[in-house]
């Protein structure tokens, strides 16, 4: 068959093809039957395009099939799932069992992070000009300022507004954090390594210095509770990330890129929760943490029960389902 | 040119054709939505600075959704494009050429911190050097492409001449050689066609302008034209 005769025996189908992907774009208008009909009109398509290659025919004719296969490509193999129900099923269980299927590095970027903190802080304690070799006197002066007892506010600078702005910070300050210490993660797992260390002496300097100098009343009440949040999702983010370094340093019997990518499709999910996460923790810190008006007592028990959440949801949740 | 090409075998078997896209057009688009933002922060900033601290924390909340969201949210809603792909025809596919996900949108976007890196995206510029498909970091760990984003075929006309049989014995790729001569007799200059055609003039036995018509001649026979 010459090329006019094929493109005038088929031109119909064709136009109904494109027709038909056009209407596809706002799926309200979309029949069964033209969804039905679909499979059968994309392999159709399939075959006059490998016929008009095989044949050598013009130019515009292939590439116009090419597209139209293309396009019919795009929808025939788009995944598109409920949106709402996936969010659901991936907190109410997909997530937790994902962060224990993957304690190895859970406990590893744990160590990472509250490992040094924790030395840190105690050093500092101890001798409290340990504390210069990781912040600048400025730094450690604005920290000071920041959790004065005398100060009328606690935190930063407080007033009316002012709990949503600091909302913006944290959300804006914490996230950013989280994504760095994953994104860094591709570099062999050591940019991942780098922001948890690092992180992990800030908070140990804060922690001990304003210990020392006695601000225990307003320092640890304040951080008691958004921490439960915050220091998790810090930690889960450097899991992530190290999940992308392990993937390259021991891909396993796949190719480097390959490996990547399979890590890569479950980190992001980790990053999922940690953005829920650290949302969480700066609604928190601006709007509880931040008041002036509770007692530490209350807010050492409501970070009980924070912190309590947090380990129940990640050791119990979503235990004995198939996935 | 070739190399640019990639071709993706489907499940049906046949192959398609996309060609991806290297560092300068994708540049040009990040500039374009570098703008696109900046203009909005701007806007933002003006409108907000009546909001007092309240209007300071919507801002930077903004700022976070922005910086960090504008290209995923673009991209699963405006089938892989951002305004700035959109306009230097550039279209965001998953490896195989189906649409990208949240999934891979978000991975490949996130890592745009350290394809930043050190200054002005040079890890994602070296990356996209010595990779195949042009792939940024962000691009190898969603295992994504960035393809030109296929403009409407041109059909291309051949001329209308009484049809003339080709000499016996063409192979495929000879007449396939000549329709597209045919095809491209727009795009040509009369004294190139002539000067391409008199290399066949032992085929058509003609010389200058009436060998250009005798292979328009014998295009629209292979066409079918009889």
């Amino acid at each position: 068959m010459n090329q006019q005769d094929f493109e005038r025996r088929n031109e119909a189908d064709w136009r109904t093809m494109e027709g038909l992907i056009d209407s596809l774009a706002q799926p309200k208008h979309v029949t069964p039957i033209d969804a039905a009909e679909f499979p059968r009109r994309y392999r159709q398509v399939c075959k006059h395009l490998a016929l008009a290659r095989e044949r050598q025919y013009a130019s515009h004719l292939t590439e116009r099939l090419n597209q139209l296969m293309l396009r019919g490509h795009q929808h025939l193999y788009s995944a598109r799932a409920g949106f709402l129900s996936h969010i659901l099923h991936f907190i109410g269980g997909a997530f937790p069992a994902l962060i224990r299927r993957e304690w190895r590095l859970f406990w590893l970027a744990g160590l990472l992070f509250y490992g040094p903190a924790l030395l840190m802080g105690w050093a500092v304690y101890e001798r409290p000009e340990m504390a210069y070799t990781v912040m600048s006197t400025t730094q450690i002066f604005q920290a000071e300022e920041m959790y004065r007892p005398d100060a009328p506010h606690i935190g930063r600078e407080r007033g009316a507004d002012n709990d949503f702005y600091m909302f913006g910070v944290y959300i804006w300050n914490n996230i950013r954090i989280g994504f760095q210490t994953f994104a860094g993660g591709i570099f062999f797992g050591i940019g991942s390594i780098f922001f948890l260390l690092f992180n992990g002496l800030y908070i140990g300097v804060v922690a001990g210095h304003l210990t020392e100098v006695g601000y225990t009343r307003t320092f640890w009440p304040f951080v008691a509770g958004h921490g439960a949040f915050e220091l998790t999702a810090i930690v889960l983010s450097g899991m992530a990330g190290l999940k992308l370094g392990f993937a390259l340093l021991a891909p396993g019997r796949r190719t480097r890129i390959d490996a990547l990518r399979a890590a890569a499709k479950i980190s992001i999910k980790i990053i999922y929760g940690v953005i829920g996460m650290l949302v969480i923790a700066a609604f928190i810190e601006a709007f509880w943490s931040a008041s002036t008006w509770v007692s530490p007592a209350i807010k050492y028990s409501v970070a009980g029960v924070l912190w309590g959440l947090v380990v129940l949801y990640f050791l119990l949740v979503g235990r004995g389902r198939a996935d | 040119m070739l190399d640019t090409y990639r071709e993706i075998e489907t499940p049906e078997g046949v192959e398609l054709h996309l060609r991806t896209a290297g560092a300068v057009p994708r540049a040009l688009a990040f500039s374009v939505d570098f703008s696109v933002r900046v203009l909005i922060y701007i806007l933002l900033s003006i409108v907000l600075a009546f909001a007092g601290r309240m209007g300071k924390g919507i801002f930077l909340i903004a700022f976070f959704l922005l910086e960090w969201f504008y290209p995923v949210l673009f991209e699963m809603y405006w089938q892989g494009e951002t305004p700035g792909k959109r306009m230097f025809g550039l279209r965001v596919l998953n490896d195989n050429g189906t649409p990208v996900g949240w999934g891979a949108s978000l991975v490949r976007n996130l890592l745009r911190a350290v394809d930043f890196l050190p200054a002005f995206y040079c890890f994602g510029l070296v990356s996209m050097l010595i990779s195949r498909d042009f792939k940024r970091l962000g691009d190898l760990a969603a295992g994504t492409v960035v393809v030109y984003h296929e403009r409407a075929a041109r059909v291309a006309p051949i001329p209308d001449f009484p049809a003339v049989a080709p000499p016996p014995g063409l192979s495929v790729a000879e007449q396939r050689a000549l329709i597209t001569f045919a095809e491209r007799s727009q795009r040509l200059t009369e004294v190139r066609a002539e000067e391409l055609a008199d290399l066949l003039a032992p085929v058509t036995g003609v010389q200058g302008n009436a060998g250009v018509q005798r292979l328009y001649q014998m295009a629209n026979w292979l066409v079918g034209k009889r």
